[in-house]
């Protein structure tokens, strides 16, 4: 996508300890942009889409789509700074005893137009993303939810029953697209919503110009105006920032950070954390059915030289497991480290002595085929030998689902629950590694069904350990997130891809 | 001149089989390409069910053919219909893409036309002096550079750099964001249309119609550019005529590099996202264009040097 569309996907913020870390690796801001100041269009370049690009917030799928849908709309929760839901519009969610129903309480908000948010509009917006003859992205997170038995009490009070008990409900409050529009919605080409930021005009594939929502429920946002501007190459978007073309530009890659961080012209913001990458092994079928040739892989790859390769150091050290620093993330499992001894062994126990795997990878995220080819070359000398084969990027996420026995892996943030839920269930809808284990499932039922957060996080840990031990994701590091702002630019938070903080725009402001 | 007008018709009844050929067999190819328009846009998410989904939605479960039918019925109506993705008609695809790339083709023809001709004479009347053998030099060096690294220098230097111009076209293309852009577009251009018009005139000069009208007295700046000039462009049309096409094709590095939202762009999105209405729409387009600047320049070289019917 280029690279444009292919970064799609959740992303998340790491925990507190990094945010501060962050906050160091970052430029000082210059004087100007040090006190909040109104006023101004801020002019911000992303990657776009094109002939897709859409202003239905529930079709967002690219992240000036995101990011534009959060600038007009809210949704009732969204994912904070330990990648846990937060109340947005929901002032607060009270379930019952077994988890099976959940009252909220909306907070008292309006839409552009001056209507007040209702029950009525958010179990409205709901019922589109569940039709079942769409194919919403949220309807996946969302389809717990029974929505015959649910219902408003009042216009400020939605009581929803689920079809199962559910403890993190909160996290399908987040979910990815789950927006709240005005009750019965068709029409988007002129956005209605309750967001930070009105609807002005669109240009497909170019612009999208927003303007301040004085009457936000959280505050006027500092901006005036917000204009979106699509710029699919990177060195574009950093030509262009250089330029004073545009104050913010999104997605930049290790490369220019690094080259731009000191000179003064730009401010660059890193979030830690923010992206996994890896290798998914297919439990399925040879090879990766023999659990000794799983380990032996984990044993042979240099994840410090995988970072610093393929990242440009711009990212931390993973250690197999998703979430680090995210709540419920098993901290407490010993770091794997590179042993071509052990793993020469266990390839000759497995029989797999000459073996050829084949690797399959593409350009479908920033990095994926460095890293193949990093690896393909720490597997030397091991008896096995890794053949890179670089497939289309378009299609890639499709294919490697169904074919082959290893492929290159990338996944932005999400709570380690939606991870576990969308990826490693028996009944996941995109379960790469084939990872189906009825007592792990059964985990996971017990684990959404404990209140206590202790207990949970208890069982959390025992699925992460037997992940880490047995498991088919090979997860090397963790990406940093980087943008790259004017110095006048201020309140930028570095909070990664589609959580709340993650390119949020009415706490921004220009000096 | 009747026989021209012939010639023009039966040209054009070629062009629409033509054109028709060439939509037929870009529909074909990305029936080829892996994955549809569904399982692209589904990206990281790939599940079956939400992609079959997605799939009747776009109405990609109709038959190949009786969807390729459609599109050409709507076609002789001149409805190209709707984009698979965004539901946003094609013909809106091809205005917004159009306006930028014509804008630019135009700005460049209008310059390269009269400086590559300014060149190629200049070197033609010195031949074999210091400035035909520098003009060699810096057109063959600089025809050896690739757009995209000449725009990079260029965006480096006077762009960023320097900052006399805007380093890239977001915002719209006002007078100045066109600078670089027309810079990088011309340069390959002058090069070889400008060694065609100094061989044409080189040739020209020692004809014998030029000798004999030498020999009869004629005012020498006569001769060269009356006489001796049209006959030497007659290469150099069909020099143009290729870089039209190239340039109304959307030149895809030099919009990706100024952000410029063009034909090329919508093209490489249209592709990635397996949006075949929006593609087949871009190959009626090309197509057309192709037929039409190449009719143009025969029509042309007809014009300039009748003898070379």
């Amino acid at each position: 996508m280029n690279t444009q569309h292919s970064r799609r996907g959740f992303l998340g913020l790491a925990g507190l300890s990094v945010v501060t870390l962050a906050a160091c690796s970052t430029s000082p801001a210059a004087p100007a942009a040090a006190t909040p100041k109104s006023g101004g269009r801020l002019r911000a370049a992303f990657a776009g889409g094109g002939a897709k690009e859409v202003l239905d917030p529930h079709l967002a799928n690219l992240f000036n789509e995101a990011a534009r849908a959060k600038a007009v709309y809210d949704k009732l929760a969204d994912l904070g700074a330990d990648v846990a839901a937060q109340p947005r519009l929901a002032e607060k969610w009270e379930p019952n005893a077994d988890l099976t129903r959940w009252r909220i309480t909306l907070r008292q908000a309006v839409f552009h137009d001056g209507k007040p948010v209702r029950a009525q509009d958010v179990l409205s917006s709901y019922a589109r993303i569940l039709d079942p003859g769409k194919a919403f992205r949220a309807k996946a997170s969302l389809s717990l939810i029974d929505l015959a038995n649910s219902r408003a009490v009042d216009d400020r009070t939605v009581e929803f029953a689920l079809k199962r008990p559910y403890v993190e409900f909160p996290n399908a409050l987040a979910a990815f697209g789950a927006y709240i529009v005005p009750e019965d919605t068709q029409d988007f080409t002129r956005p209605v919503g309750s967001g930070p930021f009105r609807f002005v005009s669109f240009e497909p594939g170019k612009s999208v110009l927003l303007k301040k929502n004085s009457d936000y429920w959280e505050g006027a946002p500092y901006l005036d105006e917000l204009e979106f501007i699509i710029a699919n190459e990177e060195s574009a978007r950093t030509n262009a920032l250089l330029g004073g073309q545009v104050e913010y530009a999104h997605d930049l890659t290790p490369t220019t950070a690094r080259s731009h961080a000191s000179g003064g012209k730009v401010t660059i913001h890193r979030s830690p954390n923010s992206a996994v990458q890896g290798f998914a092994m297919k439990l399925d079928r040879a090879p990766f059915d023999n659990r000794d040739l799983r380990e032996a892989l984990f044993l042979l790859a240099d994840r410090p030289q995988l970072v610093e390769s393929t990242l440009a150091g711009s990212g931390q050290v993973a250690n197999d497991l998703f979430g680090k620093g995210y709540q419920f993330y098993a901290g407490d499992i010993p770091q794997r480290e590179r042993d071509l001894d052990k793993a020469k062994a266990l390839i000759k126990k497995a029989g797999a002595e000459g073996l050829t795997i084949k690797l399959d990878t593409s350009t479908a995220a920033a990095g994926m085929v460095e890293a193949a080819t990093i690896f393909a070359d720490q597997a030397k000398g091991s008896g096995l030998t890794i053949e890179v084969v670089t497939g289309n990027k378009d299609t890639y996420w499709a294919d490697t689902l169904k074919n082959g026995s290893l492929s290159s892996f990338r996944s932005g943030a999400m709570p380690i629950e939606s991870h576990i839920a969308q990826r490693l269930l028996t009944t996941s809808t995109t379960n790469t590694t084939k990872w189906t284990r009825p007592e792990f499932d059964a985990l996971y039922q017990k684990a959404v069904s404990t209140s206590d957060t202790q207990a949970r996080a208890a069982v959390y840990g025992e699925m992460q350990r037997s992940l880490h031990a047995d498991g088919g994701y090979l997860l090397w590091g963790f990406a940093d997130w980087i943008v790259g702002t004017s110095p006048k630019v201020g309140g930028v938070a570095t909070a990664p891809a589609n959580t709340l903080d993650w390119a949020r725009f009415d706490k921004v402001w220009l000096g | 001149m009747a026989g021209l007008i012939s010639y023009a018709a039966r040209r054009l009844a070629l062009g629409v089989g033509q054109v028709l050929a060439v939509v037929t067999v870009v529909f074909l190819l990305v029936q080829a390409l892996p994955g549809d328009a569904a399982v692209a846009l589904a990206g990281d998410d790939p599940d079956p069910a939400r992609i079959e989904l997605i799939r009747a939605a776009m109405g990609l479960d109709q038959p190949p053919l009786r969807r390729f039918g459609d599109w050409l019925w709507g076609l002789l109506h001149l409805d190209f219909g709707v984009s698979l993705v965004s539901g946003r008609p094609v013909a809106d695809f091809l205005a917004t893409g159009l306006a930028p790339t014509a804008l630019l083709a135009a700005l460049t023809l209008v310059l390269l036309v009269p400086l590559s001709i300014l060149v190629g004479v200049a070197a033609a009347l010195r031949e074999g002096s210091p400035l035909d053998r520098a003009l060699t030099s810096v057109s063959v060096g600089l025809h050896s550079i690739p757009e995209f690294a000449l725009a990079v220098v260029l965006i480096a230097v006077f762009g960023v750099g320097l900052g006399w111009v805007p380093p890239t076209a977001v915002g719209g293309l006002t007078p100045a964001v066109l600078v670089l852009p027309l810079l990088v577009l011309l340069a390959r251009p002058i090069c070889s249309i400008s060694r065609l018009v100094r061989a044409g005139m080189i040739e020209a000069l020692s004809s014998d119609y030029v000798r004999h009208a030498r020999r009869l007295g004629i005012d020498v700046r006569r001769i060269r550019f009356a006489h001796a000039l049209p006959n030497a462009l007659a290469p150099a049309v069909q020099q143009v005529a290729r870089t039209t096409d190239w340039l109304l094709g959307g030149v895809i590095v030099v919009e990706a590099v100024f952000v410029i939202p063009g034909l090329g762009t919508v093209l490489v999105d249209a592709v990635a996202s397996r949006d075949l209405p929006v593609v087949q729409g871009l190959a009626v387009v090309f197509a057309v264009t192709t037929v039409a600047v190449n009719l143009l320049a025969d029509l042309a070289a007809f014009r300039l040097a009748p003898r070379s019917r």
